[in-house]
């Protein structure tokens, strides 16, 4: 990666030199040194690592063995645990809270739109305020409000209520451990891509609708369809992208509120844990190779669909 | 014929409005509610904290918390202030560190011609979809190989490539228009005092909001202090606080994990209301074409 960037640019600089913007080329190319680089050590590579090791045996000790295709089709024939509680669990979650995220996101955005500023301002803090903070603290609030003791707060309004009379292991519980985690997913979705699209529905232009109510539109929802979106596709695309890659990044929510990995009957294992299962617990780093392969080619999928969607160019 | 709909932005308060507030107020109580809840738990005395039934709100707040926390040390030995001071120091470094970076490199791809240009910007587009926890293992293994592991700068330099940032660096530079660089040319400045003197003023919005995600990122960050470091005296508050809900003496630490939470999260908030406007400004440039 780096050693073609670095090419390309030697052969540009020859050009250069006979034009006499030399110097040219070389403050593009110390300018976009630093970012390159890290890009490349701690991106770039780091993909094309994992594609190579998810052909090989390698338990970190010995050198990588190459076994060709073998993993992947282990994971997809042999691996009950995969197939039968992390692909479908994966698969609920990632669209519950990915699409799930994405729609209130939107609604909440337009909704925003339609208040005045001041208004505006406190309520869409109000709803950010969950994605900024980070993993470790979101799995502190949530676990204290979901305390399976009696003074864990969801228990005790239950108790007091009279709908349960002891408390809940509600993070040990494979009934609802999967269910807690969506709510925890949904909790922190309203992230950048929600204000991209809340600054892109402030952004669209006010004669259109106008135009569009003189055309005929009756109704905020002829409105949203035939104007809104429309006119934010690009914003609307962002949007997609980084509530599929959300969701799949805030996979390690299940074994954060549970503290076990797997997490209780694996009701709460996503891909992101089963990676860390084999990887940094059994260290079969190069079976966990191809989970991460895989992991990154459905949020790829799922991207393109998004792409599909909204993308200018078609 | 008068406009019918009501506006996008209103000026005004309506009662058509009240329908959104209806839905809006309620969505952003439970955003907000479990965080109000751990700020209160901060400040709870110990027999408030296991009173039955547990009230949200504290009765008689109290500091004891902080000042149990602040007095803690990890199980061998290490402070609490030492944690914070290292999340402090590479918090710091990282946010101006990834700021010049990313300015740096969506300058050239903003504003200078070369050959390659749309391929690297396209390259960095589909790391858009990037999740770093899936490379975990390549990363520990680069980590490994370039000498990091127990370096300070583990907590720094992962955290530089963020392609969410120059993606939006890049396409609010493009807003610039190419007649101010070319004016300063011809007056004889250079790349780099064009870049300092005059793109790097005219994007600061996008810079901001680089630096608060960046913020986020690093202050949030235990990957580097559970994965890179093992030193003590080297891994972040983060991972303190981490360490903190995990520990066998829940009971005392129930106070003191809200506290520390509290100390994780006011940071986060003060910051981001202080520079909101500019990360709004910024995303109206964010579409992907």
């Amino acid at each position: 990666m780096i050693v073609g960037k670095f090419n390309q640019l030697k052969s540009s600089i020859r050009r250069k030199r006979e034009n006499g913007t030399l110097n040219d080329a070389i403050s593009v190319f110390l300018l976009l040194l630093p970012y390159a680089l890290m890009f490349s050590l701690f991106v770039a590579i780091p993909v094309a690592i994992a594609i190579g090791l998810s052909l090989t045996y390698f338990n970190s000790i010995q050198a990588p063995e190459f076994q060709g295709l073998l993993n992947y089709i282990t994971l997809l024939t042999q691996d009950e645990i995969f197939l039968k509680y992390v692909l479908p669990n994966t698969f609920k979650y990632a669209l519950l809270v990915g699409p799930g995220g994405y729609f209130l996101s939107f609604l909440l955005a337009w909704m925003l739109a339609q208040i005045q500023s001041k208004a505006r301002t406190v309520l869409a803090l109000a709803l950010y305020t969950p994605s900024m903070v980070g993993g470790v603290f979101i799995s502190v609030v949530w676990r204290t409000l979901f305390s399976g003791s009696e003074s864990g707060y969801i228990n005790a309004l239950l108790i007091q209520w009279g709908w349960i009379t002891k408390p809940i292991q509600f993070l040990q519980d494979p009934a609802y451990l999967m269910n807690i985690m969506i709510v925890v997913g949904l909790w922190s979705a309203m992230g950048i891509g929600f204000l991209a699209m809340l600054a892109g529905i402030l952004n669209t232009n006010e004669e259109l609708y106008e135009a569009a109510y003189i055309d005929g539109i009756k109704n905020k929802f002829q409105e949203v369809i035939y104007i809104t979106i429309p006119s934010m596709h690009s914003q609307m695309l962002f949007g997609a992208v980084m509530a599929i890659v959300g969701a799949f990044n805030s996979g390690w929510i299940g074994v954060a509120l549970s503290g076990s990995n797997p997490t209780p009957q694996y009701a709460g294992q996503l891909i992101i844990n089963h990676i860390e299962d084999y990887g940094f617990q059994r260290y079969e780093m190069g079976y966990a190779a191809a989970i991460s392969v895989a992991l990154l080619l459905m949020v790829w999928g799922f991207s393109k669909l998004a792409y599909r969607l909204f993308s200018d160019r078609d | 014929m008068a406009f019918q709909g009501t506006k996008i932005n209103p000026k005004r308060f309506d009662k058509s409005q009240l329908k959104f507030y209806a839905f809006l107020v309620p969505m952003a109580l439970f955003m907000v509610l479990p965080v109000v809840y751990i700020v209160n738990q901060a400040f709870k005395p110990l027999d408030e904290l296991f009173m039955f039934p547990p009230r949200f709100f504290v009765l008689k707040p109290t500091l004891k918390n902080f000042i149990d926390l602040w007095r803690t040390s990890s199980t061998t030995g290490v402070p609490m202030t030492r944690y914070l001071f290292n999340s402090i120091v590479a918090t710091t470094i990282t946010v101006f560190a990834s700021m010049l970076v990313t300015a740096g490199a969506a300058y050239v791809l903003s504003k200078k011609k070369f050959k390659s240009k749309n391929w690297l910007f396209s390259i960095n587009q589909i790391a858009l979809m990037f999740v770093p926890i899936a490379v975990a293992i390549p990363r520990y293994l680069i980590i490994k190989q370039t000498g990091l592991t127990d370096n300070f700068l583990a907590h720094i330099l992962p955290a530089l490539a963020m392609p969410v940032g120059l993606f939006l660096v890049k396409q609010f530079m493009d807003q610039v228009p190419d007649a101010v660089i070319e004016a300063a040319r011809l007056d004889g400045a250079n790349d780099w005092q064009i870049l300092i003197k005059i793109v790097i003023p005219l994007v600061k919005p996008a810079l901001a909001t680089v630096g608060i995600l960046t913020f986020q990122a690093s202050w949030n960050a235990t990957e580097a202090s559970s994965l890179y470091i093992a030193d003590e005296t080297l891994k972040n508050f983060a991972f303190y606080l981490s360490s903190l809900t995990n520990a066998s003496n829940a009971i005392a630490g129930v106070g003191m994990a809200a506290a520390a939470g509290l100390i994780m999260f006011l940071p986060n908030l003060i910051i981001f209301i202080l520079l909101q406007s500019k990360v709004m400004n910024t995303m109206s440039h964010s579409g992907i074409k």
